[in-house]
């Protein structure tokens, strides 16, 4: 009988395998899940691995939706490595959108004759406020209550989308919209710079990658950083070397939120360039899976971002050009995740085969 | 009266599916297993549940099936979190996301699909009494059956040594294994009896509740449900007692909107999962009374040395 | 006594024996836990298996106890040879087993804890009477309602002990029982221990401690690195001799020179402290003192306050009046760990694995929990230099380590704690305190540790140990305390001090008055 047995020491190989071993069972799984719906697996599989690559427009497309993903699992990552389970990404994301779209409503509606390089750090602080705020009220209830940040964010998370929902059919409601729950357009010089002309692809992506180099130095090479991460596999380790678990609380709860709501504001200042209901896009909860394919490590992060943007983008594709509905890639995610985790396994377990006694 | 007597009514209909699936989430918390695949079971089972009663024309089978979509679930979320020791957060959370998906994924085509008429449920006789008839006694039977399921839970848990078993698993694992008991098994089987229990609840959303189908029509009740857990400091009473408030402050929530009340109704309908949080925060403020109350394995990963 | 086969005149009546290990063998990856291991115990037999901490006892009994599977060998039962898959078969076969660490259910009560223990086929009523019956013929006291959380660890261990007796075993197999024990504890198990071989039941006796070894048991099988080294009656044996099967050597012998106490380095004065939480001590008024170049010890048996005052002096209990605890003339109840450390209290931590070490990170990161001085601007982290000093550490204690990026994990408990040690001492601290300094630590490591402890005190360092084995703290220490139910005893000077009276006292029966401090240095 087969049985799993501890390793000595975690394997290194599989570590860096394990993800790639998930996706080759998540796109193998994909062929089959096709060839069962009737549609040509070749194709589909095209549709999802080759097509976002396909061209200089696909590549900005897929660095696009990638700069979310990359500023929002960034913060998940320090999170999860110190033990706060900081669920409600999600909802920091929508503040953040409602925080940089006040601004750029408020820019809008004043007509204020600002320049777009000035305009890009402002909005970039309201959403790293709004989103931390959001993240701000988790910390709070957890520190001096006790109550479960998974639950509290998770609610919070439905809050926030309500909130948007109440904004966009209420008081911001754009009056010549012909009802539609939408605010007015933002104003060009809200808009954030991109990076080449006629692509949708914005500074903000650029921002992102810096942001990966700086959480990689602040992970792995500061000693704060280390502090964080000792909480959560050795909480006692921590509290015998003095680290305060309530400032990794706080610290990483208000460093994820702000990322999380800076991605939300460049959302809406970049491509959407208003609020609609439509700016909660479940990128909150994809970075989740970002962050765990990413091994919780910057570069990985990036990594990650790239493939899920690659499933995000095929899953649009497959609607229009294989006539699968978009929740496909939802599906597909999930199905990279659980192999991921199960694959996990053998990083610190390995088979033996025992000879019943 | 009458206005007070439907909002009872309608306060057990809301709370009942939010009270079995706090009574399956309470299975696998004793035994030590933190299922936050709660959320994605319970809409596979909706669904599952759903497709069923459409097709067959039948209630009762598709109550059947969601139960038995949660199993299946939950089959898959205990294998990987029980014999493969995968992070049981990471893995609960990718259930709900993979439910989410998967389906919004297969339901696209049973948006918008109706059911067969709704039958009128009411105990005889009981049902013609004033004031207590239309509160208590018209309602769907698995109203009457969250009720006696948890207390059947209630005693089987504190009252039988299979009961005791499940409990002493969930305090110490280790230590039952050294006793010989197979600690494994007996989690997988109580991870499956509480996910085919979140299915059935899953599936009343969808066929006795809303009657409908529409993607993430359990829109967080799952996660409610776990709260709920907290809440009643793992007691199954306590799970009903506060499944029962939850669906009150919806009913509160839509009947103020009834009435006239001039507040969005998107900030209305924040009452729910703001309610949560409250609970949660006045139930947390104690540690040392959770720590007393709470399966001390819970969330734990568990190596059984061979 | 144990009861050979007999040959009466003209009769051969040949008892088989309980129980017999023929060349059992278990492998763990690349470490052999049992090589070739064999073992005879008679009915009615007290049989010990002596080994040092790594020797492969416990492995041993787990695979009589049927929770661990051999690669090879044979198991015989009264002769006839079993194969034992699980605890369930080992109990119906007649084994019972009282772990070290116990296998209780803390929130139930002792009779549901006992039930537990026993097949299904008895109802918890039926359970709780003969529970009692059992205690009474036994001299153990319990009562069955209890949670067993409310227990001491003594009472614990009795709970284990009657939930054993109660399966009418004939073979128990006890593994260290007595490290939770007082002497006066020790001394009336031994008494049960006796009355149950006397009745044919025979008993494989686990330990370490020679003196027990000699005083309880009828033969002995000693067992290094996986190995039988040899068998005896061990009360034929002296220590050296025992010692010498044990680890091959006679024990290692401390150099002792005369302390030379200095200035007063920690004060404490009517510390009281409630406890966190239900499973918690109160700590009432206690008072110590530890001057420089001194070494003072703190004996109890486990569960009497240690972990609470010693997380009051640590710094990771902030709740203490900042004058009721001083260092050097400083207030420092309410300081934080790390302020203590700069003040020059370093602290060893009894857990190693999650405590005074980060189990998944290399020893150059495990570093940084209790040092500062490869940090740079803005907390930058100097690796060149953190792994030098990493390197040193582990050279000047000699820590087997495949080097600085060694995960913790890796490491062998001994290992592991030379180089929490090291890494303490080598901060060269104005006070150090540790706890349980040689638990499940090799005889090799350990007597490094304990002369580093030494050294330390020479150069001097004040030095608190906290144990709960007394031969350690007679060994290692000038003066001693013993707590007791959260409560301190007065100080005595060790060479005044017995093994006796020290058990006397852990029952917190020491004298009212400050007179019994005889030999208070300063």
């Amino acid at each position: 009988m087969i049985e799993l047995e501890p390793r000595p020491v975690p394997s290194l190989q599989m570590s860096v395998l394990s993800p790639l071993v998930a996706l080759v069972i998540t796109v193998g799984l994909a062929g089959l899940l096709f060839a069962a719906l009737g549609k040509d697996p070749a194709r589909g599989l095209a549709v999802f691995l080759i097509e976002p690559f396909n061209g200089t427009r696909a590549l900005t497309e897929l660095a696009l939706k990638a700069t979310p993903l990359i500023l929002i699992s960034l913060g998940l990552s320090l999170c999860y490595r110190s033990n706060v389970w900081n669920i409600g990404a999600e909802g920091q994301y929508l503040l953040g959108a409602i925080a940089g779209g006040w601004l750029a409503l408020f820019v809008t509606d004043e007509a204020i004759g600002i320049h777009r390089w000035a305009f890009f750090p402002l909005v970039t602080v309201a959403g790293a406020l709004g989103g931390a705020l959001w993240a701000g009220i988790v910390a709070f209830l957890r520190d001096r209550f006790h109550a479960s940040e998974i639950l509290v964010s998770l609610m919070l998370v439905y809050v926030a989308n309500l909130l948007l929902s109440y904004l966009v059919f209420g008081p911001w409601k754009d009056p010549h919209g012909f009802n539609f729950p939408q605010t007015v357009n933002f104003a060009p010089q809200t808009e954030l710079p991109r990076l080449l002309p006629g692509m949708r692809v914005h500074f903000g992506f650029l921002l992102a990658l810096a942001t990966a180099g700086a959480m990689w130095a602040f992970m792995f090479r500061m000693h704060r950083g280390i502090q964080l991460q000792v909480g959560g596999p050795a909480p006692a380790a921590a509290r015998y070397a003095g680290f305060s678990s309530r400032s990794a609380l706080w610290t990483t709860l208000l460093l994820s939120g702000g990322l999380a709501g800076v991605a939300g504001a460049f959302e809406v200042a970049g491509p959407m360039g208003q609020l609609t209901p439509y700016v909660a896009s479940g990128y909150g909860f994809t970075a989740i899976i970002v962050a765990f394919v990413g091994r919780l490590h910057p570069l990985g992060c990036v990594l990650a971002s790239v493939l899920l943007s690659m499933f995000l983008i095929g899953g649009e594709l497959a609607q229009s050009r294989v006539g699968l509905p978009s929740a496909l890639s939802g599906v597909f995610q999930g199905v990279l995740l659980f192999s991921l985790l199960a694959c996990d396994t053998f990083i610190l377990f390995r088979l033996r085969w025992r000879r019943s006694a | 009266m009458n206005e007070f007597a439907s909002l009872l009514a309608a306060t057990l209909n809301a709370g009942t599916p939010l009270a079995i699936a706090g009574l399956g989430l309470l299975i696998n918390e004793k035994v030590g297993i933190l299922n936050l695949g709660a959320e994605g079971t319970m809409l596979v089972a909706a669904f599952a549940g759903f497709a069923v009663a459409f097709h067959t024309g039948n209630d009762w089978a598709g109550f059947a099936a969601g139960a038995v979509a949660g199993g299946a679930v939950a089959a898959c979320f205990g294998w990987l979190v029980i014999w493969l020791n995968t992070n049981q957060y990471a893995t609960g959370l990718a259930v709900s996301l993979f439910g989410g998906g998967f389906s919004a994924f297969i339901g696209v085509d049973y948006v918008g699909k109706k059911l067969a008429e709704r039958p009128n449920y009411s105990v005889p006789f009981l049902s013609d009494l004033p004031f207590v008839g239309p509160a208590f006694f018209r309602q769907h039977p698995l109203v009457y059956g969250a009720i006696g399921a948890a207390l059947a839970i209630a005693w089987f848990l504190y009252r039988t040594r299979a009961g005791l078993v499940l409990r002493a698993i969930g305090e110490a694992p280790e230590s039952a294994h050294a006793l010989g008991y197979p600690v494994r098994r007996i989690r997988l089987l109580a991870v499956v009896v509480g996910g085919a229990l979140c299915g059935v609840a899953g599936a009343y959303f969808s066929v006795a509740y809303a009657p409908l189908w529409v993607e993430g029509m359990v829109a967080g009740r799952g996660w409610i449900a776990l709260a709920l857990t907290v809440f009643a400091t793992w007691r199954p009473a306590r799970v009903l007692l506060g499944a029962y408030l939850f669906g009150g402050v919806t009913m509160v929530q839509l009947h103020l909107q009834g009435m006239g009340v001039d507040i969005a109704n998107q900030l209305m309908s924040m009452l729910p999962y703001l309610s949560t949080v409250v609970v949660l925060v006045l139930i947390s403020r104690n540690p040392a009374w959770i720590r007393l109350n709470m399966p001390a394995s819970l969330g734990k990963p568990f190596f059984p040395s061979l | 006594m144990p009861s050979f086969g007999t040959a009466d005149e003209g009769l051969e009546i040949v008892t088989a024996p309980r129980l017999q290990l023929e060349h059992i063998t278990k492998r763990y990856g690349t470490l052999l836990a049992n090589d070739d291991v064999s073992l005879v115990v008679q009915p009615g037999e007290i049989h010990s298996v002596l080994g040092e901490n790594g020797a492969g006892k416990s492995t041993l009994m787990k695979i009589i106890y049927g929770a661990v599977r051999p690669d090879a060998g044979v198991i015989r039962w009264n002769g006839e040879p079993v194969q034992i898959r699980n605890p369930h078969q080992a109990r119906e076969l007649g084994i019972a087993m009282v772990f070290q660490h116990f296998s209780l259910f803390d929130t139930l009560t002792v009779a549901e804890n006992v039930w537990l223990g026993l097949s299904s086929r008895v109802g918890l009523k039926a359970v709780t009477e003969s529970m009692q019956r059992k205690a009474d013929e036994y001299g153990l006291e319990l009562d069955p309602k209890r949670p067993v959380h409310t227990l001491s660890v003594g009472e614990r261990q009795r709970v284990e002990i009657v939930r054993a007796l109660l399966t009418s075993p004939q073979l128990l197999i006890l593994d260290e029982p007595t490290s939770v024990l007082t002497p006066q504890a020790v001394d009336r198990l031994f008494v049960t221990l006796r009355q149950l071989a006397a009745t044919g039941c025979s008993i494989l006796y686990i330990s370490h401690k020679l003196d027990e070894i000699r005083t309880l048991c009828h033969q002995c099988t000693a067992l290094r690195a996986g190995r039988v080294t040899g068998t005896c009656d061990p009360m034929q044996e002296t220590t050296t001799s025992l010692s010498r099967l044990m680890i091959g050597i006679a024990p290692p012998k401390l150099i002792h020179r005369e302390p030379q106490p200095g200035a007063l380095a920690l004060r404490v004065r009517e510390l009281t402290l409630p406890r966190h939480d239900r499973f918690g001590v109160n700590l009432e008024r206690i008072s110590l003192d530890v001057h420089e170049g001194e070494i003072v010890g703190i004996a109890g048996v486990s569960g009497n306050g240690q972990q609470e005052l010693l997380a009051a002096l640590s710094g990771e209990d902030p709740r203490p009046d900042p004058d009721a605890v001083e260092l050097f003339g400083t207030g420092i109840g309410r300081m934080t760990a790390g302020g203590r450390r700069r003040h020059g209290l370093h602290f060893v931590p009894e857990e190693r694995l999650g405590r005074g070490a980060v189990p998944t990170l290399s020893l150059a990161l495990n570093l940084l929990l209790t040092r500062r001085e490869s940090l740079r601007a803005l907390g930058w982290i100097d690796r060149g230099a953190l792994r030098r000093q990493t390197a040193g550490i582990l050279d000047r204690f000699r820590v087997k380590a495949s080097g600085p990026a060694a995960v913790a994990k890796s490491l062998s408990g001994g290992n592991l704690q030379k180089y929490i040690v090291g890494r303490e001492i080598d901060a060269v601290p104005r006070m150090l305190i540790v706890a349980q300094p040689t638990w499940g630590v090799d005889v090799g490591a350990a007597a490094q540790i304990r002369a580093e402890l030494i050294a330390l005190r020479d150069s001097g360092c004040a030095v608190l140990v906290v144990s709960e084995e007394l031969e350690e703290l007679f060994e290692v220490t000038d003066r001693l305390y013993v707590i007791s139910k959260g409560r301190l005893s007065p100080p005595i000077a060790t060479s005044a001090a017995s093994r006796e009276l020290i058990g006397e006292w852990m029952s917190g029966l020491w004298p009212a008055e400050p007179e019994a401090a005889v030999g208070e240095a300063g």
